[in-house]
């Protein structure tokens, strides 16, 4: 053995996880545990409270990541998981309120809930990790399978238009709109950092490989080969019109930081509109002030 | 932990043989290309990534940052003194 086997250094991103959880359930070359391992760096980068984190998760792959983050987290029911969070928010508002989950939780079954959660500014960081897929139960085309995919549900290819993740993000009044991919680590840390110190509805997309349903259905390789992909051909743009940063089937992937802008939160418009309107209010969001 | 031989240029990797899935993320982008594939299997089956040439790692944790298993980490040499000074 040599000296520096003595020493035995241990990964950084261990403390973050629940280790007596690993090792976890995502398939050989599934992209969602190195989005963890980029939340756990920004956690350590932004130098949080990590008491004053929480992490909340709907249903499906990425919704195990609240059960593996050694953080205060919640892993709730289908689509849900932003109700949950708002919930969360508004009855401790001094939390750092995290929702990290797939994009079939967030934007099919709980699509309602992210448009109107954006509507109103509530101060949450929503993580979607987007695989086009529904990965968990079986392949199933997903609101945000590119046209012309093949998915278990529409074996001659898919004929349903996709949702463009950042515009919709952007048209209900989210003031942090970011995409990245698997491929972008340094960037999805740089955004993840930036988000967690934003008040307000901040939204990172990340495009992950789906091996096992998506990439293999589509005869697109093993995992590597779709980050390869990304590799290949995303565009860094920032800035960029968010109108014209939809996904195509191994078409450009348009990335970057779509909007950063200021708007008041849900908390802060209640806040100042009861002030005016009630003589006696002296409410900051506590139940008991 | 793997037998990671002793640095010999400015980094080296760590890896937690065990967990490793074989997924490849670290090998393919390594900025340095200088990891690559054991012969060996781990007790899953997978082969996990060795450091094949250790004149050439600079410790920048890409590697680390890459992997959706945590089993790989580097670390700067002068890092890891700093670690066995404490």
């Amino acid at each position: 053995m040599s000296d520096t086997d003595t020493i035995q250094p241990v990964n950084p991103v261990l403390a973050y996880l629940r280790q007596d959880r690993l090792p976890h359930i995502w398939c050989p070359g599934c992209g969602i545990g190195s989005t963890v391992n980029c939340f756990a760096r920004a956690l350590t980068e932004s130098k949080l409270d990590l008491d004053k984190v929480a992490v909340v998760s709907g249903i499906g792959c990425t919704g195990r990541v609240a059960g593996y983050m050694n953080l205060d987290s919640f892993h709730t029911t289908h689509g849900r998981a932003i109700p949950f969070a708002t919930g969360l928010k508004l009855g401790n508002p001094d939390l750092k309120v995290v929702v990290y989950s797939g994009d079939g939780d967030l934007f099919a079954i709980g699509g309602n809930h992210f448009v109107h959660a954006a509507r109103r500014n509530m101060d949450l960081m929503v993580v979607c990790i987007n695989n086009g897929t529904y990965g968990m139960t079986g392949g199933q085309v997903a609101p945000t399978t590119p046209l012309g995919a093949t998915a278990s549900t529409m074996p001659y290819g898919n004929f349903e238009p996709s949702f463009n993740l950042p515009f919709l993000a952007e048209a209900c009044g989210a003031v942090y709109v970011a995409r990245w991919t698997v491929f972008h680590v340094r960037q999805v840390i740089r955004s993840m950092k930036e988000a967690l110190g934003k008040k307000g509805f901040c939204f990172i997309e990340i495009l992950a490989p789906c091996p096992t349903l998506y990439s293999r259905r589509n005869k697109l390789g093993d995992g590597v080969d779709q980050v390869k992909y990304y590799k290949e051909r995303s565009v860094i743009k920032d800035g960029a019109d968010a109108r014209e940063a939809g996904l195509t089937f191994q078409g450009d992937i348009v990335c970057g930081k779509f909007v950063d802008r200021e708007r008041p939160t849900w908390l802060d418009a209640m806040n100042r509109h009861y002030s005016s309107v009630i003589q006696d209010y002296q409410g900051e969001g506590h139940a008991e002030d | 932990m793997s037998e990671t031989p002793a640095p010999k240029g400015k980094g080296t990797v760590f890896v937690r043989v065990e967990v490793c899935k074989g997924c490849s993320y670290c090998i393919d982008f390594c900025p340095a290309k200088c990891l690559a594939f054991s012969k060996e299997f781990n007790a899953k089956g997978y082969h996990y990534p060795v450091l094949a040439k250790p004149e050439a790692c600079v410790g920048c944790d890409m590697c680390g940052l890459y992997c959706p298993d945590f089993a790989i980490f580097g670390i700067r040499v002068k890092d890891l003194e700093k670690a066995k000074t404490k």
